[in-house]
């Protein structure tokens, strides 16, 4: 929860900054990044990332409390469908002010607040982490059960048909298909143990 | 209504305006291209803070 703010608001009176804020982070969630000053900035970044909150629960409930700040439906369903799902693994901190110097016209600082990144390379280490843990148990499950290597097989080449079909359908550079495919086929691994897991108990 | 008494002498004036002075800002040198930026900012030469790309020059 941000702390509440205290002195005089931004623009004309607290109407003035609700409008403001709102606009302001409409224009985040759909550009990704924008360029403002300093201090609308720093005003903007606790409602964008709870926002975000609210998108990374996704219910009902949660969406109509965005769409009271952010009006725009279609920037909403971006933000819930994306950018939400996107940060599914970071927990707050969403958001990234850089200083870019004072404006030209009025010498106001300005900023460039912009969205971060996923947690691309942790990411990719609990995997890598994933798949030996996967592995080892598999070894360690050879010798008493020979259940678990037919039912590894097909769950691995399904795998990586979704790999490859993610490869594929991502174009975007910023979303490394590679991470998402290796995330994807350690998940399955991971169930597909439990699962084994669950045979040898039966 | 409140009006000077006397007009402001040119001496007056000019020692007053003489104390008008523009400091200097403290800069830094850039990491990366060694050029003079604002401290804690985007370096306008290349762009970067951080070692990230934030602006395109
Ligand atoms: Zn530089």
């Amino acid at each position: 929860m941000p702390t509440p703010t205290k002195g005089p608001r931004l623009g004309g009176g607290p109407a003035h900054e609700r409008l403001m804020l709102g606009n302001l982070a409409t224009a985040l969630f759909e550009h990704g990044r924008i360029t403002t000053t300093e201090a609308k900035a720093k005003r903007l970044r606790p409602l964008a990332e709870r926002l975000i909150t609210f998108a990374k629960r996704g219910d009902l409930a949660a969406r109509r409390r965005v769409l009271t700040v952010v009006r725009d439906k279609g920037v909403v369903h971006v933000l819930f469908t994306e950018i939400g799902p996107r940060y599914e693994n970071r927990h707050g901190g969403y958001t990234r002010i850089v200083k870019v110097g004072p404006r030209k016209g009025d010498n106001a600082p300005m900023a460039v607040i912009e969205l971060v990144e996923p947690l691309q390379e942790q990411v990719v280490a609990e995997a890598t982490g994933a798949t030996k843990r996967a592995a080892k148990e598999k070894a360690a499950k050879a010798t008493p059960a020979a259940k678990a290597a037919p039912v590894e097989e097909p769950t691995a080449d399904a795998a990586t048909d979704e790999a490859v079909e993610a490869a594929a359908d991502e174009a975007a550079p910023t979303e490394a298909p590679t991470a998402d495919g290796a995330e994807v086929s350690t998940e399955d691994a991971e169930e597909s143990a439990a699962e084994a897991d669950k045979d040898d108990k039966a | 209504m409140a009006v000077p008494k006397r007009k402001t002498s040119r001496s007056n004036t000019r020692h007053r305006r003489s104390q008008w002075k523009a400091a200097a800002p403290a800069l830094v040198i850039c990491a990366r291209c060694r050029e003079k930026k604002l401290a804690h900012t985007v370096c306008p030469t290349c762009g970067t803070y951080a070692k990230r790309r934030v602006l395109d020059v």
